[in-house]
Formats: C-alpha cells, sequence, structure tokens
C-alpha cells in the first residue's frame, strides 16, 4: 500500500479577466496507508482543488504530490524521472462524486463492473466482482435496476460500489452525501467507516458538514480560504469509536460537541474575517 | 365520507367516463384545489373526440346549405370517394402507393444521409477546438437559412429529379443534426468524464462507453424534430417540378381544381406526419429509457 504526499502544493489560477484567484498556498501533509481524512473547510477555500490535484485531474502551479513513488503531477518535470511519473488520473486513485456521476444508461451491475471492464477483464470474473461489491454495499437484489430506479442514497451506495470494484489503493471522495437526506446520511456515514475498517483502505473525503468530518474524520483538516490552506489541524478518536458504537450515541457525548463547537467557532471566526462582522451580526441583518 | 374511493369498488361505467375525462376517480377526485396542478390537464379524451366530429358536422353544414361552391369546399363523401378512387386507380400513372413510395424514398434518403453527416461533425465539433472553431461559421451561417429557399438552387445544380429533393432534405437534417450532436456532447457532466478516467477507460473507451450513449438523448430529439422539417420540406419540394410524389399529387390536383383529391392528400400527409412522430417517440422510449429520468 502506497503512502501520499503532499509537499508545498500550491495553486494559482489565471482568471480571464487578467487577475488571478490563489486556490492553495503551501499545502503539506501525508497519509498514510489506511487513513481515514475528512477535509472540512467553508467554499472557496480550495478543498475540492486539492482533491483534484491528489486525483490528477489538476496539476498544481508549485510543489509536488506524490503516491507511493511516483509523483502525481508536478509543474517542474525535470526534478522527477519521467518513468516515475504518474500524470493524470490513474485507477489506483478512485474517486466517489456527488449525486450525477453514475451512467444511467447502465445497469447497476454494469456500472460496478465498469471499471474491470476497461480492463479487460472476463466476464464471468466480472460478474464475481459486481456481487461482492453489491454484497458490500448491502444491494443484493438490485444488479439488473436501472440507476435512475434507485433513491439517492442507493445511488450514492452504487458508486462506491463502483470505485471499490476497481480496487483502488486511495479512495477520495468529494462531498458524497452532499445531497443526501438527514437520516440517508447517517445510514451512509456508517457504511463508510464500515468499509473502510474492512477493507482499511486510505480514504480522503471532503465535506462541508462539521458533523460528518468529525464522524468520520481519524484525522480532519479545516481548510481556510483565500488564500486556500490548511488552518488547523485535528486527530479525533471518533471514527475509530464509531465501528463499535452507534454514531447516535456518540453524537450526544461531551466530547464530540466540545470538538463539534470549537470547530464550528473557527469556521465562523473564519467567515467573519471575508464578510465582515456586520453582516453576519444576527440582529440587525435585515435577513 | 372518509373511505377512500378503491378500485375495485369503481364500477365500469365509472371507469369507462373517467377514461373519457368526464369524472374524476381516485386520488384525482380527492384533490381539493386543480386549477393549476399540470395532472388536471391530461386525458381528456371525450373532447377530443368532440372536437372531430365538430369539424366534420361544421364541414357538412357548409356544404348542405351552400356556403361554400364544392370547388372550394368538397362534401365530405366526395373526399371519400376521392381517396377510394386514388387507392383502386392510382393518380396520374402511379398508384397512390407509389407516389407515397417514392416521397418517403426521398425523405429516409434524406435524413439519413443528414444524420450519416451531422452526427460526426456534431461530435467532432463537441470535442475539439479545431473542429469546432472550424465549422462554427459554415454552420452558423446555414442553420438560418429556410431550407425552401434553396429550392432554386438544388434544381439549378441537380435538376427536378430525386437528386435535387435528397440534397435539400440532407440539407435540412444536417444542420439540425450537427447542433443536436454537439450539445449532446457537451452536456455531460465533468463528474462522469472524471470518474471513467479515474475507473481507467482510454480515451475510445471514454468516447463509446460515456459520451457517445449520454449524447443520445439529444440526438434523438434532433432526429424527431429534423424528421418533421425533413418531411415539410419534402412536400413544398414536390410542389415545384416533381412528377410523382405526394406534394405532386396536391399540386397537380389543385392546378384541375380537383379539391376533392387536394383533401385527400393533405388529410394524408397530416396522417402520414403524426405517425412518424409517434413511432419515432416509441422507439426513443425503448432505446433511451432514461431520458429526463437522469
Amino acid at each position: 500500500m502506497a503512502g501520499l504526499t503532499i509537499d508545498r502544493v500550491g495553486m494559482i489560477f489565471q482568471l480571464p479577466s487578467g487577475g488571478e484567484v490563489e486556490a492553495l498556498r503551501d499545502v503539506t501533509f501525508d497519509l498514510q496507508p489506511g487513513e481515514l481524512l475528512t477535509v472540512l473547510g467553508p467554499s472557496g477555500c480550495g478543498k475540492t482543488t486539492l482533491l483534484n490535484i491528489i486525483a490528477g485531474f489538476l496539476m498544481p502551479t508549485s510543489g509536488t504530490a506524490t503516491f507511493g513513488t511516483g509523483e502525481i503531477a508536478g509543474p517542474s518535470s525535470a526534478r522527477v524521472k519521467v518513468d516515475e511519473m504518474i500524470v493524470g488520473p490513474s485507477s489506483e486513485r478512485g474517486m466517489v462524486f456527488q449525486q450525477g456521476a453514475l451512467f444511467e444508461w447502465m445497469t447497476v451491475s454494469e456500472n460496478i463492473g465498469f471499471g474491470p471492464s476497461m480492463k479487460g477483464t472476463p466476464k464471468g470474473e466480472i460478474a464475481d466482482i459486481v456481487d461482492r461489491y453489491l454484497n458490500t454495499v448491502g444491494l443484493q437484489g438490485f444488479g439488473e435496476k436501472a440507476v435512475y430506479e434507485l433513491s439517492g442514497g442507493m445511488q450514492q451506495r452504487v458508486a462506491l460500489a463502483r470505485c471499490l470494484a476497481n480496487e483502488p489503493e486511495l479512495i477520495l471522495m468529494d462531498e458524497p452525501l452532499g445531497a443526501l437526506d438527514a437520516l440517508t446520511r447517517e445510514k451512509m456515514q456508517g457504511l463508510i467507516l464500515k468499509i473502510w475498517d474492512e477493507t482499511g483502505k486510505t480514504i480522503a473525503l471532503i465535506t462541508h458538514s462539521v458533523e460528518e468530518a468529525l464522524f468520520l474524520g481519524e484525522r480532519v483538516f479545516v481548510m481556510a480560504p483565500r488564500p486556500g490552506r490548511i488552518e488547523k489541524e485535528y486527530r479525533l478518536p471518533f471514527a475509530k469509536r464509531g465501528l463499535a458504537e452507534s454514531l447516535r450515541d456518540i453524537k450526544v457525548t461531551d466530547e464530540y460537541t466540545e470538538k463539534r463547537e470549537e470547530i464550528l467557532s473557527l469556521i465562523w471566526e473564519m467567515e467573519e474575517d471575508i464578510m465582515g462582522k456586520r453582516e453576519l451580526a444576527p440582529e440587525g441583518a435585515g435577513g | 365520507m372518509s373511505e377512500q374511493e378503491h378500485e375495485h369498488d369503481i364500477s365500469p361505467l365509472r371507469k369507462l367516463l373517467a377514461k373519457l375525462g368526464l369524472v374524476k376517480v381516485g386520488v384525482e377526485a380527492r384533490k381539493a384545489v386543480s386549477f393549476g396542478d399540470p395532472s388536471a390537464a391530461v386525458g381528456g379524451l371525450f373532447w377530443s373526440i368532440l372536437s372531430v366530429l365538430l369539424v366534420f358536422l361544421l364541414w357538412s353544414l357548409a356544404v348542405h346549405y351552400e356556403l361554400a361552391s364544392p370547388i372550394f369546399m368538397p362534401p365530405p363523401a366526395d373526399v371519400l370517394t376521392q381517396f377510394w378512387l386514388l387507392v383502386s386507380e392510382g393518380f396520374r400513372g402511379s398508384t397512390l402507393w407509389e407516389h407515397l413510395g417514392i416521397s418517403l424514398y426521398r425523405l429516409l434518403f434524406g435524413f439519413i444521409l443528414g444524420c450519416v453527416f451531422g452526427i460526426p461533425i456534431g461530435f467532432a465539433m463537441g470535442l475539439s477546438k479545431v473542429t469546432r472553431g472550424f465549422f462554427d461559421p459554415i454552420v452558423e451561417f446555414m442553420r438560418p437559412i429556410p431550407p425552401l429557399a434553396l429550392i432554386p438552387l438544388s434544381i439549378i445544380w441537380l435538376g427536378i429529379g430525386d437528386a435535387s429533393k435528397i440534397f435539400l432534405l440532407f440539407l435540412a437534417a444536417l444542420w439540425i443534426m450537427v447542433l443536436a450532436a454537439r450539445s449532446g456532447v457537451q452536456s455531460i457532466r465533468i463528474s462522469k468524464i472524471h470518474a471513467a478516467y479515474t475507473l481507467g477507460a482510454s480515451k475510445s473507451q471514454l468516447l463509446i462507453k460515456v459520451i457517445l450513449p449520454n449524447a443520445l438523448p439529444e440526438i434523438f430529439t434532433g432526429m424527431r424534430v429534423a424528421m418533421g422539417v425533413c418531411w415539410g420540406t419534402l412536400v413544398a419540394a414536390e410542389l415545384v417540378g416533381a412528377d410523382a410524389g405526394i406534394g405532386f399529387m396536391i399540386t397537380v390536383a389543385g392546378k384541375y381544381l380537383e379539391t376533392g383529391l387536394v383533401f385527400v392528400g393533405i388529410i394524408i400527409i397530416g396522417i402520414i406526419g403524426a405517425a412518424i412522430d409517434v413511432a419515432m417517440r416509441k422507439v426513443e422510449a425503448h432505446m433511451i429509457p432514461w431520458k429526463g429520468k437522469a
């Protein structure tokens, strides 16, 4: 299993109007195999940009992202031997997207088997893989259904299974539960913990829900905007505990509420710095 | 009354009346507000039947009271007779089926040519800056020109035979299909593309397994529009310089004031146009069941 190293990564977008936006500045961290990381932050803090760099969809303007021994993509390729470059996306880094990334013209099974079939895996083997991951996400018997016949929560289970079926070493999740209702969301959080525990995969998940970040993050990065950077890192016990206890019991412990309030006030401070205190004052704002 | 009306409680008569749109049953009957609710304006079969009967009634009355001379407004019975004569004896040396056959042949030939060229061009435009830039001025210039405006040119270039009509229909379908395919390609969510890449798809696999099926709903909508435009263009093209075809038939009939036959032609053109669209919608529902549900 390979680890992920992000070294002084910066990303500056040139705007068509002539200006530029510093989406990421000097982001540095390591992710060990089997770790579960959540990235939390207000919109515009560069969390999706960071994930896209790790996935290989974007190349940073400075710094390097390395997975195992290969550099994912870098601005100064002269420093890296060509045969060690993994430029662009690769199937070792899977990604679960928000709703709408499934292929509606395929059945649930065809979606899950998409990765293996791209590699030319024999049909019989694909069927076994599909069955196994239908089981993992609790969708036995739904293989022949059309994607659009499923509820939002079930569609995201298919998305998880499709990613897992490709056997990635690192799973990136871009607000995968963002569009789900609260109840379904809690069930899915439990499922993600279970999959992390059973497969031992390295997972990095971005979210804008503080609760979700706390539940699912062994490590939590709170990111700040303008320029996008990691403001604070937490190492939390809730994800490990969530494997044995119910998430709802954890939610009412003092330790959990304390951490939640701490992170919430950190984010509020950031918002106030950007928006100005007057606009966010509870009274006299006029809506 | 607290009990809901159940399916098996409804008498056959009420079911029939509900089908005709004269009474409401089930949930519809329990809705306290219905004005503005789209489901309140579905399925008024009785009123459809009434409107057709009314047209025939007014037509018969107009003829009966001699509001218009038979040359302007032939009686329904006359039109039926003309239809029967057309079916049994044909018109100007060709049977009805030969006239229809030649029209449908031109229609399909031109339409299919338009698809065969239009869809790949649209794909190329949707996938590359070079092809987009190259074809853009041509497409944007040709698209707003009504196909009928090209009839004289097509006759000068290709004469009055089949070739000029097929060429015209090809042009009528081409630009519609180019735009439909282009927007089908570009309507894809970037996360679908990214998902396919992380699952190990190559560019050609991406094109065939993801981009093409994703574009099918818009391509099909384009085909329906193109088919409608082609049918209209064809009939107009056959009015000018043709020796067979359904459009030719009504032109000649019109010249000799055979108004009954003109009516027959118009009715046939309307029915075939509607039948083509119904057939295409059936094929669409079968081939692209996910349309509008993504």
